[in-house]
């Protein structure tokens, strides 16, 4: 009875381990290929698949994204050029953002945001799909 | 002008990813839908935009122990392989494939998070009810 359970625990864990690889598979695809949101998927695959708290699965998350980034900019840039005037008022802009997003999360809490986020994001995919 | 756009764009974009929401997903149509900017120029810039952030949200995870190392190499290993083949192709495809191809993620990964909050929702709705 133990040796089963003790076997069963063992190819859930082999099982987690393999999906663990194929969802990472497609998020570095995905993160490569359309330049994010591989986030939103690294996130649940700690959360969901290797168990780490929320809190846990969001740092993490940032880095392992990162060398993802990293490598990527690295394949644009040697095939075409950046656009760098407005790129970095862009990431201007997106850094001082990040830090106003940061202190905010503290006072207001992203869970009502969160469906107006996600909303957008859909109307915004389906107009880029209607084009 | 166009440049307080961009300014405008990237608080947005910020904000969000600052609050751990993925910022880059909605910083990329906003830049291509309202700015104009090619489908592989917003994802260069968006990449880009993160790299300065991630290094000072890195240290400070780091410092207060918050970084699974071990999760993040299950992760990042696999991913680094199929990053490297996606980035390649990405510039290289029809922007409006490209284009049309990201408008289908982002639909998908709305409705998957909307289906999350809502299954969520039952889940702890279940729990105080027993």
């Amino acid at each position: 009875m133990t040796m089963n359970k003790l076997q069963k625990s063992e190819r859930f864990s082999v099982v987690k381990k393999i999906l663990i690889i194929i969802t990472s598979l497609f998020a570095g695809f995905a993160t490569g290929v359309f330049g994010g949101g591989g986030g939103m998927i690294i996130v649940p695959i700690l959360t969901g698949l290797y168990g780490l708290q929320q809190t846990k699965a969001h740092a993490t998350a940032i880095a392992t994204i990162f060398p993802l980034c990293l490598v990527s900019v690295i394949f644009y840039l040697t095939h075409g050029g950046w656009e760098w005037k407005s790129g970095l008022v862009v990431t201007a802009g997106v850094v001082v953002g990040g830090i106003v997003g940061a202190l905010a999360m503290k006072k207001i809490p992203a869970k009502w945001l969160q469906p107006i986020f996600y909303i957008l994001m859909i109307v915004g995919g389906i107009k880029m799909l209607a084009q | 002008m166009q440049y307080l756009w961009y300014i405008i764009a990237g608080l947005i974009g910020g904000v969000i990813g600052g609050m751990g929401m993925g910022g880059g997903t909605l910083l990329i149509p906003i830049l291509t839908i309202f700015l104009g900017v090619e489908q592989v120029e917003a994802q260069l810039t968006n990449l880009i935009s993160f790299l300065p952030m991630a290094i000072v949200a890195v240290i400070i995870h780091a410092k207060n122990k918050r970084i699974d190392f071990k999760a993040m190499l299950w992760v990042s290993v696999p991913a680094l392989v199929t990053a490297c083949v996606g980035a390649y192709f990405a510039p290289r495809v029809k922007s409006e494939w490209l284009s049309k191809g990201f408008g289908a993620f982002l639909t998908l990964l709305g409705v998957a998070m909307i289906i999350k909050i809502i299954v969520q929702k039952i889940k702890s709705k279940r729990r105080a009810n027993k």
